[in-house]
């Protein structure tokens, strides 16, 4: 038990010194390179939790997938940082206002947060053991038969999003050379070639 | 005292001894692919290839290693050096630890984690960090192009190989490497070995050319596409850092051989479960499955000449992720209709 609370503090602090680092560097790719570390660690924490098939997606997804499309992104800008702090005078009272409104809606929500008396157990009841079904199993029992309209809405979502950016961002330019890997096939020596005897002494013409 | 021996220290160490007994073969045969390579090109090519260093120039990857450890570590102008040192090591460390939940036999593994392939899948698109931040923390264009061609690139096939892992997935019934090479096991019509790259047979072509490009490897190396590039996001890279890069690569080819081994050839199993074939141990089966993975790889690039970017573009999305797509779909109905659907 003890070597599983050493990861916890270790996965757990590395993950807040990512966060806050995300937060502090000023160079923005590293602020991504630190956000890539923190969602190792909270990998880190869900395997702890048992939850192994959760923290392999964690890591697939927002690591291997998100976070590269953001490095990708944020290496192309030319960020000037000095251009960046030039109005942070006149910015940064609007900021602390935002801020502390957010501040004050969070504080009040978490002091009027009421427990109810049976969550504990609620919330505990119906978790498989892990050494009976494997957490794969679990979630797919799960996912495809009480949450599947939810499952299928959802993917209808993201399938709607995909279309509407592809909409949004596709234009046919003319007058582009484009190679057309079916016309090539298609192409036959008789379209092209023409087989010519030249008599001696003579031009073609 | 002996309580804290048997408890806390003999497990780290018994971990540390077997992933020693993981690595040193691993890296041995980095060091012989690269030999392996130069050897079978140069036969191709009818040349004879390293042969002074030692009998038949056995001795040349280590030459080659101390030749590399014994070069200046050049940091460029305007390089972030953090990153820059960062990246070589990402990389390496990255094909190193994919071996963890590898199973070379029945048993035979550091971790038998119940989602071992997805753990495989999430290292494999890991891989691209290294070679991003190596392009960028390098402060040069040859690098930054040479990194920007291989992000879109790795993502693009990470894709249909994701794809297809699923198909064979289902088919399998189960996440876990070892449980996924025995369910293999079981003969085709009581005749043919049972390994899928039977059943899956086109997937099968279609991985092994996604796993050309997820490794960089020709003919779809244009992340250092020398003739363009000069060597892509390696360019600023000398020394000890890019002998790192060079081992990641080659490691990776051996991983990435080794998943294709899983998956579709049968693992450790051999090929028909009768006597003289099932006394080779299956280390020896496994490892001779790899090598001709590994064959195949250096054929092609022997073989083709480079793709040019579009191409490769066109052919990740445009064909193999819509064929892997319908493939899945034709597994799953099949499996459905047949009520062979495992678990």
């Amino acid at each position: 038990m003890i070597a599983a609370a050493i990861a916890f503090y270790v996965f757990a602090t590395m993950a807040v010194i990512g966060g806050l680092n995300v937060i502090f560097q000023r160079n923005p790719v590293h602020s991504v390179l630190w956000l890539i570390l923190t969602f190792f660690n909270a990998a880190g924490l869900f395997v702890i939790l048992g939850a192994e098939f959760v923290a392999m997606i964690l890591v697939v997804v927002y690591v291997g997938a998100v976070a590269v499309l953001f490095l990708f992104v944020v290496m192309m800008l030319d960020i000037n940082i000095t251009v960046i702090r030039e109005g942070i005078h006149k910015y940064v009272w609007a900021g602390l206002l935002v801020g502390g409104v957010l501040l004050a809606e969070l504080v009040t929500v978490f002091t009027s947060w009421v427990m109810f008396d049976d969550a504990a157990s609620l919330s505990t009841a119906p978790t498989p053991d892990p050494n009976v079904i494997t957490n794969t199993e679990a979630l797919g029992n799960i996912l495809y038969t009480d949450y599947v309209y939810l499952f299928q809405a959802a993917g209808i979502i993201l399938l709607v999003a995909m279309i509407g950016s592809i909409v949004l961002t596709y234009r046919t330019r003319t007058g582009v050379r484009k190679q057309v890997i079916a016309d090539q096939v298609a192409r036959r020596p008789s379209d092209t070639l023409e087989m010519v005897k030249v008599e001696s002494g003579k031009g073609l013409q | 005292m002996v309580e804290f021996w048997t408890a806390y220290v003999w497990p780290v160490l018994w971990i540390i001894i077997q992933i020693l007994m993981f690595l040193v073969p691993v890296l041995i045969g980095v060091a012989y692919l690269t030999y392996a390579e130069r050897k079978i090109i140069s036969a191709m090519q009818m040349r004879i290839g390293p042969n002074v260093v030692g009998w038949f120039g056995l001795l040349q990857p280590i030459a080659d290693a101390v030749k590399l450890l014994t070069k200046e570590t050049v940091l460029p102008t305007g390089a972030s050096p953090v990153v820059f040192f960062l990246a070589p090591m990402v990389t390496f460390g990255l094909a190193m630890m994919a071996w963890a939940v590898i199973p070379v036999g029945d048993g035979w593994v550091i971790s038998n984690l119940n989602v071992g392939i997805l753990y495989l899948f999430a290292i494999s698109s890991l891989g691209v960090y290294g070679v991003v931040m190596a392009g960028w923390a390098s402060n040069s264009r040859y690098a930054f192009l040479g990194a920007m061609r291989s992000a879109a690139q790795m993502v693009s096939y990470e894709v249909s190989i994701g794809f297809i892992m699923i198909s064979v997935l289902i088919t399998a019934g189960t996440l876990n490497l070892t449980e996924l090479v025995l369910a293999q096991s079981e003969p085709l019509f009581g005749v043919l070995p049972g390994w899928y790259f039977i059943p899956h047979f086109p997937m099968f072509i279609v991985f092994f050319i996604s796993v050309l490009a997820e490794t960089n490897r020709h003919p779809f190396d244009l992340p250092e596409a020398e003739s363009e590039l000069v060597a892509g996001f390696m360019t600023e890279y000398s020394s000890m850092s890019f002998a790192l890069f060079f081992l990641g690569e080659y490691a990776n080819m051996i991983m990435m051989s080794a998943l294709i081994t899983i998956l579709f050839l049968g693992g450790w199993l051999a090929p028909y479960d009768v006597a003289p074939l099932n006394m080779i141990p299956g280390v020896v089966w496994f490892a001779l499955k790899i090598a001709m993975c590994l064959f195949v790889f250096i054929w092609t690039r022997a073989t083709f000449p480079r793709y040019r970017y579009d191409q490769l573009m066109r052919l990740g999305w445009k064909i193999f992720l819509p064929f892997s797509l319908i493939w899945l779909a034709l597994t799953a109905g099949f499996l459905v209709y047949a009520d062979a659907l495992p678990g």
